[in-house]
């Protein structure tokens, strides 16, 4: 009976504790909730613009800069109010996101996609809540083109033509016989959009130009499968002198193995040394490495989509309609002016030759 | 006799303390986030999204019951879910068949780590470690790169959509959307149920207890704790096999990166579902609560603005630290009062 009692009391004082606990946690609430009514009834003062950003993930640096960009563009000082949701390379997390963006109600939602299919019933959702859909990055693939509202990216296959056109180019300044390039491409994944366009673009010279293409091999955009996979290049074909990274990750990864190799990276490829042609040309580490000529090329990937995306919601908001797909600009870097500009489809574009003053404009 | 109510009423204490953090939690978000969460259609998306972490995690609590773990079931789910997909999409096969396939896979995987870890008497951490790689790396054998899945008459089952009378909304454009839930939802409750009766009331249910409360006094009790061990695996593979299939009802695609880490997921879930590592105690409600409070927690931390994944893992440590004190508290407790017995 005793111990019965004890029990009792026992039970009774945790479960005054937890109400307890409860009562704290709701009595902190109700003095937020004042305060989160000022700030609604503020809000409709100022129209606050609610953006739901859903990023596919943060895989490589370039990635990184590109939710900072975002991040750095829609501040609550310009009247926006940023949502950004992480999908760690899952479509499932992705959709989940947006669903939640059209429950919470935003006024647009921006999405960088990590496949092409499967987002037509997520996306019939959000036009069905009058929500506009701008995609960025990567491409989709859906039956019905009025899902989005806009496109806004990199011209992956312009990137690769500039890379394929600046080797030419190249070749002819530095007198090398186009058959002595011995290149290996260390590709991205396979099937992503930057993976395919700057993969054509070497193909395509290679055919034109007759360069000697040795070896296409999956590096998955990053370091340590870049090194991995160069390892191995370096011991089944001595005799590359290009390597052609699909993107920096890799490129950084294909450097360490050639160096642990004991050869050497550089523009000289007549004396045996290894040149290095990347993508991205996003951080200042990267823009170093083309200072000290131990990636001779690299096409700039602009990852600063913000102000580019900013610009369509302001149209959208004056009531216009944006284009539906556009670029952002792009630059293209080297070690030295052997190339001092290039063209492609008959457009110019010049080369900037990275000095430190380039070095600032970087983080 | 005695012994009997005080663990039962361990599991319900523990059951209460996670049904009423749930509700602070839900109450707190409804409060600070606002209006999102209280829509209805918000708790039905979490709902959606976690019915495959539902059903394993059900699984796993059995298992811990029992005095047991299982690290495979995330491998399972991404194995089953890779294997159905090439099976529609490439091999032109049917839902029927597709499902066939996913119980089949459960059931092998059950079937062999219940066998090695009741019969052998191995290690349940080490038989379920060498079955989640053995998972992991056949997914990548079948195939080794995402893909969706493009078959009609599944992409029309993934769609269908359960309705929720009286819980739609109407938004901005003052359209009225109807409250769903996916088929997942439906067969993750069905099976909360049928395991929560099993648990309660069924004389297998009382044995998974009695082998994780104490396996000499289950012996002596004349219960077979070899059988029960076994049968606990093999129920915890058959239902992350079905965990599986409804995974990949939701994602429809396949991918060798699927369901990573859902095992711990399904551990912590148990866990602040009041089942305790030690075994003897849990409940099918609390895990079903402990899911929900993951996810709820999950959805909170980035609706708040932190959006890098990392802190919806550093939440979740705080969350499983506050469950394991209390449940340590309890414990102690209980000690205190047996002594004093």
């Amino acid at each position: 009976m005793g111990n019965k009692m004890n029990k009792l009391t026992n039970k009774k004082r945790l479960v005054s504790i937890i109400l307890a606990g409860v009562l704290l946690l709701g009595g902190c609430g109700a003095k937020e909730v004042s305060n989160t009514e000022d700030t609604v009834a503020e809000d409709q003062f100022s129209e606050e613009i609610v953006i739901g950003f859903s990023q596919l993930g943060a895989e490589s640096d370039w990635r990184t800069a590109n939710t900072q960009s975002m991040k750095d563009t829609f501040t609550s000082d310009k009247g926006y109010r940023l949502i950004v949701e992480d999908g760690q390379q899952q479509q499932s997390n992705q959709i989940m996101a947006i669903r939640k963006f059209i429950q919470q109600e935003v006024d647009y939602i921006v999405l960088a996609p990590v496949t092409e299919t499967g987002w037509d019933t997520v996306l019939q959702e959000a036009k069905d809540a009058g929500i506009p859909v701008i995609i960025v990055d990567r491409q989709v693939d859906v039956s019905d083109e009025s899902l989005f509202t806009c496109w806004i990216g990199s011209d992956f296959s312009l990137e690769g033509k500039k890379a394929a056109e600046w080797l030419h180019q190249f070749a002819v300044a530095k007198d090398i016989p186009e058959s002595d390039i011995h290149i290996a491409n260390i590709q991205g994944t396979i099937g992503a959009s930057a993976q395919i366009g700057r993969t054509e673009g070497l193909q395509e010279g290679a055919k034109k130009y007759g360069w000697d293409l040795l070896a296409e091999v999956p590096g998955e955009f990053t370091q340590a499968k870049g090194k991995e996979v160069m390892e191995s290049l370096l011991k089944e074909y001595p005799q590359i002198n290009v390597v052609y990274c699909e993107n920096d990750n890799e490129a950084l990864g294909a450097i360490e193995a050639i160096e642990s190799a004991g050869k050497t990276v550089g523009s000289d490829i007549l004396q045996g040394e290894i040149m290095v042609m990347s993508f991205d040309a996003v951080t200042k580490n990267i823009m170093r490495c083309i200072m000290r000529n131990k990636i001779t090329f690299d096409a700039g990937c602009n990852p600063h989509h913000g102000p580019r995306v900013e610009a369509q919601i302001q149209l959208l908001e004056a009531g216009k309609v944006p284009d539906m797909f556009s670029y952002v600009e792009e630059r293209i870097y080297s070690y030295d002016a052997t190339v001092p500009s290039l063209e492609v489809d008959n457009n110019s574009y010049s080369v900037t030759v990275v000095t430190s003053k380039t070095l600032e404009e970087f983080k | 006799m005695m012994k009997k109510i005080k663990n039962m009423s361990d599991t319900n204490m523990l059951l209460t303390i996670t049904i009423v953090i749930f509700f602070a939690m839900y109450i707190g978000a409804i409060l600070f986030l606002g209006e999102g969460f209280l829509k209805p259609q918000t708790f039905l998306s979490i709902l959606n999204a976690n019915a495959a972490l539902i059903i394993t995690s059900c699984g796993m609590s059995i298992v811990m019951i029992t005095g047991g773990i299982d690290i495979s079931v995330g491998g399972v789910v991404a194995l089953v879910s890779m294997c159905s997909a090439v099976y529609l999409d490439q091999k032109g096969g049917s839902i029927g068949g597709a499902i066939l396939i996913s119980l089949a896979i459960g059931l092998a995987f059950g079937i062999v780590q219940g066998y090695l870890v009741a019969y052998l008497d191995i290690q349940p951490f080490i038989v379920s470690l060498a079955g989640m790689f053995f998972a992991r790396g056949m997914t990548t054998i079948v195939n080794n790169k995402p893909f969706n899945v493009a078959n009609e008459a599944f992409v029309k089952l993934k769609d269908t959509r359960v309705i929720v009378p009286g819980l739609g909304s109407y938004n901005r454009l003052g359209k009225y959307i109807d409250a769903y839930v996916e088929i997942g939802v439906v067969v993750a409750l069905i099976i909360v149920v049928l395991l929560f009766v099993l648990l309660r009331w069924g004389k297998l249910g009382r044995h998974f207890y009695a082998v994780g409360g104490n396996q000499q006094s289950a012996l002596m009790l004349g219960i077979n704790v070899k059988r029960t061990k076994f049968l606990s695996h093999l129920l915890c593979s058959l239902l992350a096999g079905i965990g599986g299939f409804v995974y990949f009802l939701h994602v429809g695609s396949g991918s060798p990166s699927h369901a990573m880490g859902m095992e711990m997921n399904a551990i912590a879930s148990s866990i602040i579902g009041g089942t305790m590592l030690t075994g003897g105690v849990g409940n099918i409600i609390g895990t079903l609560f402990g899911v929900l409070s993951l996810s709820t927690i999950q959805n909170i931390v980035s609706s708040a603005g932190f959006d890098e994944a990392w802190w919806t893992g550093i939440t979740i440590a705080a969350m499983l630290c506050l469950f394991l004190v209390i449940q340590s508290v309890v414990m102690a407790r209980k000690k205190k009062a047996l002594a004093k017995q």
